[in-house]
């Protein structure tokens, strides 16, 4: 057996560990989510922004380890570069929409 | 002829041609579904105040059904690190389970969709509103019998309940209006059969291209076991968008 093979066995057998406590990681983070949307943190808003930043967390570890985005060549960041871009801008569109600030009144 | 790049990576991009045409398609993906979340937030902010329901579905299937995707995104990931240390029995039983997993959350998929179907809102001429599941072996041409509760208006009926009622008997003659919770119901249900409806399609469709590469092009490991998992590989990358999208499916539609 090669050099290069038992190196490719032993990163393989790294891996493993990693997606097991991803995994475990995952399970805990959907748990809190159910328990934090129980909890009355003050405000509707602040329970949606809670549950979404844990949303956000646990879908970086799936990209990240899962999807392997931490250890990705240029090209696929290029790609979702230009995707986080547009939406990131679809999303500030939609909150822009519904900004009545802007919105004067007349008596 | 032979395609070029299918194994080997292309010098310039470093990746062999799947793996960039895969993250071209979900970079699609990441627009589709985000038009859609995008759509539901404006629904959701639009509402007239008190007119947004909470608690419609059942939070202990959501979870459940969270975990079997997780478990599932676990055993794509092991099953290709299975195939990277040359063992092929241990792919076919972990990716095996992906495959059980995709079942088990369709059926508590079905299972919900069933639910919301058999559930009906039943307007009565004098004004009351009963709220329940309907009983089909009860139900009969001049009779509806639901297990539900009794409202006084549309604004009791958003805060939902998971708790049995009572049996309710209604004559037919006297309804006035009778509909069930499917996407026609109201704004709600409407953007929840979108947003679950193409998340299963992608479930089925993804759950497909892995039974494919399991089961009957299986073969293909012992010819050109490289192009093998490099397939499992890609297949594996559109399971885990999959997952990534019910993160937030879950929380949105379930919880808040």
């Amino acid at each position: 057996m090669s050099e290069t093979h038992e190196h490719s066995i032993e990163d393989a057998k790294k891996h493993i560990r990693t997606y097991l406590i991803i995994g475990f990681a995952l399970m805990c983070g959907t748990a809190m989510t159910v328990w934090a949307s129980y909890i009355n943190f003050g405000s509707r808003e602040i329970n949606i922004a809670i549950a979404l930043l844990i949303a956000t967390v646990k879908s970086s570890l799936v990209a990240g380890f899962f999807m392997h985005l931490i250890s990705e060549r240029k090209m696929i960041y290029s790609v979702l570069a230009v995707t986080v871009f547009f939406f990131v801008a679809l999303m500030a569109l939609t909150v822009w929409s519904m900004d009545r600030g802007s919105i004067i009144h007349y008596q | 002829m032979e395609i070029p790049y299918a194994v080997k990576p292309r010098p310039d991009t470093g990746l062999y041609n799947a793996k960039v045409g895969i993250w071209l398609f979900l970079a699609s993906e990441v627009m589709l579904f985000g038009a859609l979340f995008s759509s539901y937030i404006l629904l959701r902010v639009g509402a007239p105040e008190g007119t947004w329901p909470h608690h419609w579905l059942n939070v202990s299937l959501g979870f459940c059904n969270t975990l079997v995707l997780i478990a599932s995104s676990m055993t794509v990931v092991l099953s290709w690190a299975a195939l990277k240390m040359g063992k092929f029995n241990v792919y076919k039983i972990t990716q095996g389970i992906t495959l059980l997993c995709a079942l088990i959350f369709l059926c508590i998929k079905s299972y919900e969709y069933r639910d919301k179907f058999h559930h009906y809102e039943i307007t009565l001429k004098d004004g009351r509103i009963a709220d329940g599941h309907i009983q089909p072996a009860e139900t009969t041409t001049n009779t509806v019998v639901i297990e539900g509760r009794w409202v006084k208006s549309h604004a009791d009926l958003m805060e939902g309940t998971q708790a049995p009622g009572e049996k309710i008997e209604i004559e037919r003659k006297d309804i006035a209006e009778m509909g069930n919770y499917g996407p026609w119901h109201n704004t709600y249900t409407a953007i929840y059969f979108t947003l679950t409806g193409l998340h299963a399609l992608h479930v089925i469709g993804g759950a497909f291209v892995i039974f494919m590469i399991w089961g009957p092009l299986a073969g293909v490991y012992k010819t050109d076991p490289e192009r093998y998992i490099n397939r499992v590989e890609v297949s594996g990358l559109f399971w885990h968008f999959v997952d990534l999208v019910w993160i937030f499916l879950f929380p949105v539609l379930y919880l808040l």
